[in-house]
């Protein structure tokens, strides 16, 4: 049987399984193909650096795939096209301007861009934009392909079921069967508080647009600085502009985010206004064909950060859960926190900020 | 009776006939051809299900909302 059980095939538990499988260990993927973010998601990698820890891992992350990307199959997609954030206004550019210092002080590669440069650049951007900000290492990749490719390991081995109830290092499926291991992860996004109510995670409604293939219209991933100071710390529904070309030359338009909802509906008041926003500083845009839009749920936590680490009162039960929007960016950071937390090794990176136990209080076992 | 361009060659068709209507009569029925290499075709006939995308004059457009019009040029390889 298995040395450990990982529930959710999405990119987190994929991530994981990968990890532990290169380890040696024999893992089991238990998916129940409910739907969640990674199939939903833009798959953008992006370095984000609303606090420190949250750079931390997304940079730590970014650098894993670009060592990986070159493993990695041509359904992945995977390009490093950089992050273009847009600044509409003084303000904002002040923002870029801080950013700037912030990531070129931790070694993120990055460059400031003029007003004037901005169209040379990006030349269907609106004309009068302040500026923007390059990070010159982020990228895109095909998430559900490249979870794939993760599982597709000798050691790992994947069954459709879904868990309806986890103990410490024992799982029941839903036919009744108990299946044990070493050690569980719990790496199902938002259906993690279905087996554990005790997490703190919210789901965030996000909506998606992809349009027909359009080759060259658009070069990085482009994404309004409103993005950081309005859609991730607002309480209401908010949208902001965040365009990305897909190597096929078609283009995601999001992005979107909504609360207290778990209706996988398109909206059509939702999805116009974030189309509207995005046309704001593309003006274009409104001339291509949207062809398919879609919606998705990110799995977040009250701090933004993901919990990484085994359950503070379920021994034997790990979390890789709470990612929000940033779990296909972090995937690889989170593996290996996860990995040496159970190997009782020192992580790559200081594991602390991530641990469950800041929302769980302090574990009861020794 | 419009005549239009389908794929390189002259195309005669009814007043009123949509696009994909002479994409069947004129063509392989196809209107484009998938990132993944397939043929593809119009399927919904209503506008929804944007399988039969297609490039007229230039711009891509679906083939069921759109009719024909003398002179119009449509290409389905791309």
């Amino acid at each position: 049987m298995a040395d450990v059980i990982v529930i959710g095939a999405g990119i987190i538990g994929a991530a994981c399984a990968q990890a532990l499988a290169r380890r040696g260990l024999r893992v089991l993927v238990l998916d129940a193909g409910l739907p969640g973010a990674t199939a939903a998601g833009m798959g953008h990698l992006l370095v984000l650096d609303d606090n420190p820890a949250e750079l931390a891992l997304s940079q730590y992350s970014l650098q894993r795939w670009r060592e990986q990307a070159p493993a990695l199959p041509d359904g992945c997609a995977y390009r490093s096209n950089g992050t273009l954030w847009l600044a509409a206004d003084a303000e904002e550019m002040a923002v870029a301007h801080s950013k700037y210092l912030n990531l070129q002080a931790q070694g993120v590669a990055c460059e400031l861009i003029a007003s004037s440069a901005l169209r040379q650049r990006e030349p269907e951007l609106r004309k009068g934009l302040e500026g923007g900000l390059l990070i010159n290492g982020d990228g895109i990749l095909y998430a559900p392909a490249t979870a794939r490719w993760m599982l597709d390991a000798p050691n790992i081995s994947q069954r459709r079921a879904r868990v309806s109830e986890v103990d410490g290092n024992r799982v029941r499926l839903d036919d009744g069967q108990w299946l044990s291991a070493e050690a569980v992860v719990l790496a199902n996004g938002i259906q993690a508080n279905d087996l554990c109510p005790e997490l703190p995670i919210e789901a965030k409604k996000g909506h998606l647009l992809i349009t027909d293939r359009y080759p060259g219209t658009v070069t990085h991933t482009l994404v309004e600085l409103g993005y950081v100071t309005s859609a991730h710390n607002a309480t209401g529904p908010s949208t902001a502009c965040n365009i990305q070309p897909r190597p096929t030359g078609q283009l995601f338009i999001g992005a979107s985010r909504q609360f207290g909802t778990t209706d996988p509906q398109v909206e059509g008041w939702m999805l116009a206004k974030m189309l509207k926003r995005a046309t704001a500083y593309m003006p274009g845009l409104a001339q291509l064909n949207g062809i398919r839009a879609w919606t998705g749920f990110r799995a977040a936590s009250p701090d933004g950060l993901p919990l990484v680490g085994q359950h503070p009162q379920r021994k034997g039960l790990w979390l890789a859960v709470g990612h929000e929007g940033l779990g296909v960016t972090t995937a690889p950071g989170t593996a290996d926190l996860l990995v040496a937390q159970l190997f009782d090794e020192t992580p790559p990176l200081a594991a602390q900020p991530y641990l469950p136990q800041r929302f769980l209080k302090e574990p009861v076992y020794a | 009776m419009p005549e239009l361009m389908l794929d390189g060659r002259a195309l005669r068709v009814a007043e009123g006939t949509s696009v994909a209507a002479a994409l069947a009569l004129g063509g392989d029925g196809c209107s484009r051809t998938s990132v993944s290499g397939q043929r593809r075709a119009p399927l919904c006939g209503m506008g929804v299900c944007q399988e039969c995308r297609v490039t007229i004059d230039g711009r891509r457009r679906l083939a069921c909302q759109t009719l024909c019009r003398d002179g119009m040029n449509v290409e389905t390889q791309a």
